[in-house]
């Protein structure tokens, strides 16, 4: 046992979970949009709803253990890194919950309510309203693609340090199993 | 010929017997809504262009006569997507059957102020009969014929092709009725 070093197992499972899905949902997202009526559109629609609001409930957990567990020391570096670093993190977690609330926002302003995997009624946060309804596909666009770009300023700060540094970061959140080969 | 003719004697005693007053169909306080669910999610459109011919007595409904025609090519979701959709050949196919229509076959009291509609619906080609509840009520000068009845989609080919699958947008689409009669006998 190295004590904290390591994020607690549970923190790595969400953590992959979230992961899968977030990238799932992003793509999906980004190529049902572009799709002509039919019904394999309105299948990935409600996919990426039903996966969104899982995404948001998810993050709901992951924050609330965040909140309770001490996760690992920041490995040593520059204080701006270490900014950086817990900024980006911060900036992710609050995407985790406004893009799926703004996307279930501009589900209700386009009066389709959501239905969790076709059973469970979720509320309307909104009247139907189409010029609002608009504005807010634009607002769940471009959160997505923020989303997207701090993701992937996270995959280049974890790469500089795990190839550059050598620092081993990715063992920190590693399931155990693939822990000895980084 | 002798059945024929007695038909024909029957029919104008009808007629003779029972003059029913014709109403007028008030379309700007009528309107015919429907829902259907799509993946659990319920969708609801309105038919905004329909009219209808109505000769009614509260007191004599086995004489009553209604007949309605309703615009497929008007029916309206809130998402233009969905409406330039509903008029494809698949659904409504609104270039070949522009108007589907209700025609009463049979009406019956069905207790205070509540009548039983049974009529011939035609969507798309296809004629059904069905069974339509009616209540009526009395809302100032108008008369307000109001209900609900279930319709099979795929009975009528509404929705064909790939959009048959029942999972994808369910066969069931309930259709919820108000409709505004100026010129009714009291109830």
């Amino acid at each position: 046992m190295r004590p904290n070093t390591k994020y607690s197992s549970v923190a790595i499972a969400i953590h992959w979970l979230a992961a899968l899905m977030i990238f799932c949902a992003i793509v999906m997202g980004v190529y049902m949009s572009g799709l002509p009526m039919s019904p394999a559109r309105l299948k990935l629609y409600n996919w990426h709803k039903w996966l969104g609001i899982t995404i948001l409930a998810i993050s709901f957990v992951r924050l609330l253990w965040r909140a309770t567990h001490r996760p690992p020391a920041d490995l040593p570096m520059p204080i701006w890194q270490r900014r950086a670093a817990h900024a980006t993190h911060w900036l992710m977690y609050g995407l985790f919950f406004a893009v799926p609330l703004a996307g279930w926002t501009y589900s209700s302003a386009s009066g389709f309510p959501v239905v969790v995997f076709g059973v469970l009624p979720l509320p309307d946060l909104v009247a139907p309203d189409k010029s609002l309804a608009l504005a807010l596909k634009s607002v769940h666009a471009g959160l997505a693609m923020a989303l997207g770009a701090v993701i992937a300023l996270h995959l280049v700060a974890v790469a500089k340090h795990q190839f550059l540094n050598r620092d081993r970061i990715l063992s920190r959140m590693l399931p155990r199993v693939f822990e000895s080969r980084t | 010929m002798k059945s024929r003719l007695r038909i024909g004697v029957i029919a104008f005693a009808l007629v003779g017997a029972s003059p029913v007053m014709a109403q007028k169909l008030e379309t700007a306080q009528s309107e015919i809504a429907f829902t259907f669910r799509q993946m659990g999610v319920p969708i609801e459109g309105r038919f905004t262009k329909f009219s209808g011919q109505f000769a009614f007595d509260p007191k004599k409904p086995e004489a009553g006569k209604v007949a309605l025609r309703i615009d497929t090519g008007s029916a309206r979701f809130g998402s233009e997507e969905t409406d330039s959709e509903a008029v494809k050949s698949d659904w409504f196919n609104v270039a070949k059957f522009p108007q589907a229509s209700l025609d009463s076959l049979a009406i019956k009291a069905a207790g205070p102020g509540k009548y039983e509609l049974a009529g011939r619906l035609n969507i798309k080609g296809t004629a059904k009969d069905v069974q339509v509840p009616v209540t009526l009520i009395r809302s100032g000068a108008l008369t307000i014929a109001a209900g609900v009845f279930t319709v099979k989609r795929l009975e009528f080919k509404i929705g064909e092709g790939d959009w048959s699958d029942t999972s994808m947008v369910a066969n069931d689409v309930q259709v919820k009725f108000k409709l505004a009669l100026s010129g009714m006998a009291a109830l």
